[in-house]
């Protein structure tokens, strides 16, 4: 229904990008259309923390312009949490502005990555489905 | 020719579901206090006391105004501008942000 496909690719560059920036939270967006998300572009995150991140903005504006003249959507918005659960912090449920957007946590606080997708409406959270291959 | 303004998909429901509206020529701010006769709500979205909000970064056609003169800088007839809400988030407790439209 609502779950978004992820490409089982896609997912693995997602936990590499996640495991790459270490301890620092990594961030990125996926793209695609309907719910199957085709494209990871990995970002920057200016603020090289452990507890927060800030994507560059001018990369966020570049690949806004790239989605649009790809007709792509922005499905999903990624982050890691490098010693806390894969759960929405209250900064994170705070900056969640883009409602459309699914919210995925990965978490690296186990032995192996925990990952989680949520919907951020009017600051209440709901956990939604993600499935790994094709829809 | 107006200035075609981008509004974020977390804005379009202040523009009526557009993704791109006119503003005038002038100061960004003064673009942006404009919108709002259009658009009610969606200023304070943008802007607080005449300042840009931190997590809202403006783009003059392809320069973040940041880089040129901020709130006072000029746009023309012709222009493009980009209103993109930031994309970031942790642990740390952040306090006055209020971009959603409830």
């Amino acid at each position: 229904m609502d779950n978004l496909a992820i490409p089982e690719k896609i997912y693995e560059e997602l936990i590499r990008h996640c495991r790459e920036e270490a301890p620092y939270e990594a961030c990125g967006i996926l793209a695609g259309r309907g719910r199957e998300v085709t494209v990871a572009y990995r970002m920057t995150n200016t603020d090289r923390s452990s507890v927060s991140y800030i994507m560059d903005s001018g990369e966020q504006f570049r690949v806004m312009k790239e989605m649009r003249a790809e007709n792509l959507s922005m499905l999903a918005i990624y982050h890691s949490h490098s010693s806390s659960p894969a759960y929405p912090s209250s900064k994170d449920v705070s900056l969640a502005f883009y409602e459309d957007a699914v919210y995925i946590i990965v978490s690296l606080a186990g032995e192996e990555p925990v990952v989680k997708a949520f919907r951020i409406n009017n600051r209440e959270i709901t956990e939604t489905g993600i499935i790994i291959g094709r829809a | 020719m107006a200035v075609k303004v981008r509004i974020p998909t977390p804005l379009q429901r202040l523009t009526q579901g557009k993704e791109e509206v006119e503003g005038v020529p002038g100061t960004v701010i003064a673009l942006v206090n404009n919108l709002e006769k259009h658009y009610p709500g969606i200023a304070e979205r943008i802007s607080e006391g005449g300042k840009i909000r931190r997590f809202v970064n403006i783009y003059l056609n392809e320069e973040d105004i940041r880089f040129l003169k901020a709130e006072e800088t000029v746009v023309k007839d012709g222009d493009e501008v980009s209103i993109v809400p930031a994309i970031a988030g942790g642990v740390f407790t952040v306090n006055s942000v209020s971009l959603q439209c409830h």
